[in-house]
């Protein structure tokens, strides 16, 4: 059990930051890698510089996004099934 | 040493804990899967238990790679389950589990249709007691639409294997092509119980209204079955890739939305097995090689998923995401926990999902489907999305709700501990699930290409995740309920039905109405012709009545020669 009063790790918003930062600076890392890492290419599409990178991102972003307009045609109250 | 057939096991330890109580049934239910377990190893291959029933041989017990491969998930599976589950003192959740996973095995080791067809039935009503120990009015109903579609699923499977034993005369449980009705009914009855789209509702409907512990039997076994069976009878069926590219890609929107964890895990779930059966459909030694491996490495972190939710409910009383966070201050090691099972279902390298899901990837790209790779690789970033991020980040981090609760108890630590030692193992070792895939391995997950590619995807993909965040374009958690494919028969068929019931009700005082005028009518024409003066009142002659009579016969002496 959490003691009242206790400070947390995430209390603290500069920790938040922090990880937000090391979640940039690995992204960054991990595009830089691919200039020295040999590829190995089954398909023209993921041979295209840094395509899981962009794909990953624009995927994401794309999904969340279309989910919120989804969400808007099929959200109902909690309530919706009980007669 | 002999062996005996696995569900036996199970099905003996059931009777044994129904009829005890205490520590004494708690030590049963954990002996069974451990002497499940000894009797397993000594499972030679290619034994066979058969009887004889009628004209059909019964094959029991089949051994071969691919069933063994399953029984040896399954044993691990009902172990972790029951050990998570070990505090629960329900006599209905105890037994059933037992039923529940003796069933499931006894599918996977049955080498002919007709057996399959029975534990398909043991494993529909023994997994909906899961549903029901939860004992509210919504689990009751959740129940109850479990059954209609796990029991329609075995009327349909039933159908099929009468079909196709009528006309191939074969009741084998094997490899069989799409062509002909018996085949077709066969493919459907798995379908339900593997989620197809349009028929998965049963699954995000049922598994979030078990008990805590109930959802991690129900994760492991029911679907897992259906996926096997795919396996058998149905690999290479070309369907199937698109099926399974369906499934990967339509959960993942509603996952985000879901504010239920438990739903959304569900959903997570439909959107796994979708990658196992387009790895099916393919068809090809790698393809097949990654959907099972994947069910394996699936049942164990969707488990730990499931295992970790469970511990939230059990300690909080709810998963909605709405009334979470900040856990990780209160449970910081069902925290840990939940972490691994959310690296390893968004394939991490040094994560089990990594060494898998990456098989069927690139088997659908080596067979020519790049439209199908894109869609797999989309749904793989949504995995993150929902299971990776969503679902530790809400429960456990987030806003803090104010949760100031115990941590989850020691069996179920324990049960999450070696769940998420398996998911480490299989993920930086692969080599052990390897060598007991059903084909030879000849693939490494481990190429600096393979890692930096993945690692890019899920860094960006978190990216994207952050970014939305912090720019509040990503949607916020709120209460309420999604209306999905279930929506056809749970408010629109009603609704039918009321309506049909008032218009019929309608309708039938307006014949009523017309029969009334129509029988007034008819009494007149009586009394017209019965009354004192009717025709029919007069009296006849005998002498008419055998004329008429033989009239009569010969109309229909007549009608019989023509």
């Amino acid at each position: 059990m959490a003691k009242p009063g206790k400070r947390h790790l995430f209390d603290d918003p500069k920790n938040i930051r922090r990880v937000i930062h090391a979640l940039y600076a690995l992204c960054a890392v991990s595009v830089l890698a691919e200039l020295v890492v040999h590829r190995h290419v089954v398909h023209p599409w993921e041979g295209l510089f840094s395509f899981y990178s962009l794909y990953g991102f624009i995927g994401i972003v794309v999904l969340v996004l279309v989910s919120k307009e989804l969400r808007k045609i099929v959200r109902r109250e909690e309530d919706y099934y009980d007669d | 040493m002999t062996s005996i057939a696995p569900f036996l096991i199970f099905f003996l330890g059931a009777a044994l804990a129904l009829v005890t109580g205490g520590i004494l049934r708690s030590a049963i239910m954990l002996a069974v899967p451990l002497l499940g377990g000894l009797n397993l190893l000594l499972l030679a291959d290619g034994n066979a238990a058969q009887i004889h029933l009628f004209d059909y041989t019964l094959t029991l017990v089949r051994v071969d790679k691919l069933s063994f491969l399953f029984g040896i998930l399954f044993h691990l599976a009902a172990f972790l389950a029951i050990l998570f589950s070990l505090h629960v003192k329900d006599r209905m959740q105890n037994v059933s589990g037992l039923v529940y996973a003796g069933s499931a095995l006894g599918a996977v080791f049955a080498g002919d249709l007709l057996s399959l067809f029975v534990f398909w039935e043991i494993l529909a009503v023994s997994s909906a007691f899961l549903v029901l120990a939860a004992r509210s009015a919504t689990s009751y109903g959740a129940t109850m639409r479990y059954l209609l579609f796990q029991i329609l699923s075995g009327v349909v499977l039933l159908a099929g294997v009468l079909v196709y034993a009528h006309q191939t005369g074969s009741i084998a449980f094997g490899k069989m092509a799409l062509d002909g009705l018996g085949p077709w009914l066969i493919f459907l009855a798995i379908g339900i119980k593997c989620g197809f789209p349009l028929l998965h509702n049963w699954l995000t409907d049922a598994y979030p209204q078990s008990t805590p512990t109930g959802a991690v039997f129900l994760s492991a076994f029911t679907t897992k079955v259906a996926v096997y069976a795919l396996a058998r009878s149905f690999a290479g069926t070309e369907i199937l890739i698109y099926i399974g590219a369906a499934m990967t890609m339509f959960p993942i929107f509603f996952a985000v939305i879901e504010n239920d964890l438990r739903r959304v895990l569900s959903y997570s779930m439909i959107n796994q097995i979708g990658f196992m059966v387009c790895g099916i459909g393919l068809g090809s030694a790698l393809a097949v090689n990654g959907a099972v491996s994947h069910a394996f490495n699936d049942v164990i972190f969707k488990g730990l998923l499931f295992m970790s939710m469970g511990a939230v409910m059990l300690r909080t009383g709810t998963t909605k995401a709405s009334e979470l966070g900040g856990l990780y201050k209160s449970m910081p090691w069902t925290t840990g926990f939940c972490i691994v099972g959310a690296a390893s279902i968004s394939a991490f390298p040094l994560f089990s999902g990594f060494v898998s899901k990456s098989m069927v990837m690139v088997a659908a790209l080596e067979d020519g489907h790049p439209i199908i790779w894109l869609a797999l690789l989309f749904a793989s970033a949504g995995v993150l999305e929902h299971a990776g991020i969503k679902i530790p980040f809400f429960a456990f981090f987030a806003h803090d709700a104010g949760h100031r609760v115990p941590e989850a108890p020691k069996n179920m630590l324990i049960a999450m501990g070696i769940a998420a030692v398996v998911c480490i193992f299989n993920g930086t070792y692969p080599w052990v699930l390897y060598s007991l895939l059903p084909f030879p391995v000849d693939y490494a997950p481990y190429t600096s290409d393979h890692v930096l590619t993945q690692v890019q995807l899920l860094l960006f993909a978190s990216l994207g995740v952050a970014v939305l965040m912090q720019t509040r374009l990503y949607p916020p958690e709120v209460p309420g309920v999604n209306i999905d494919a279930e929506w056809s028969y749970r408010k629109a068929l009603p609704a039918v039905a009321r309506w049909v019931a008032r218009a019929s009700g309608r309708v039938r005082w307006a014949a009523l109405a017309r029969a009334e005028k129509g029988i007034e009518r008819f009494l007149g024409q009586i009394h017209k012709h019965h009354g004192p003066q009717g025709i029919l009142a007069r009296t006849w002659p005998t002498g008419s009545m055998a004329f008429w009579a033989t009239v009569l016969l010969a109309i229909y002496l007549v009608a019989y020669y023509v």
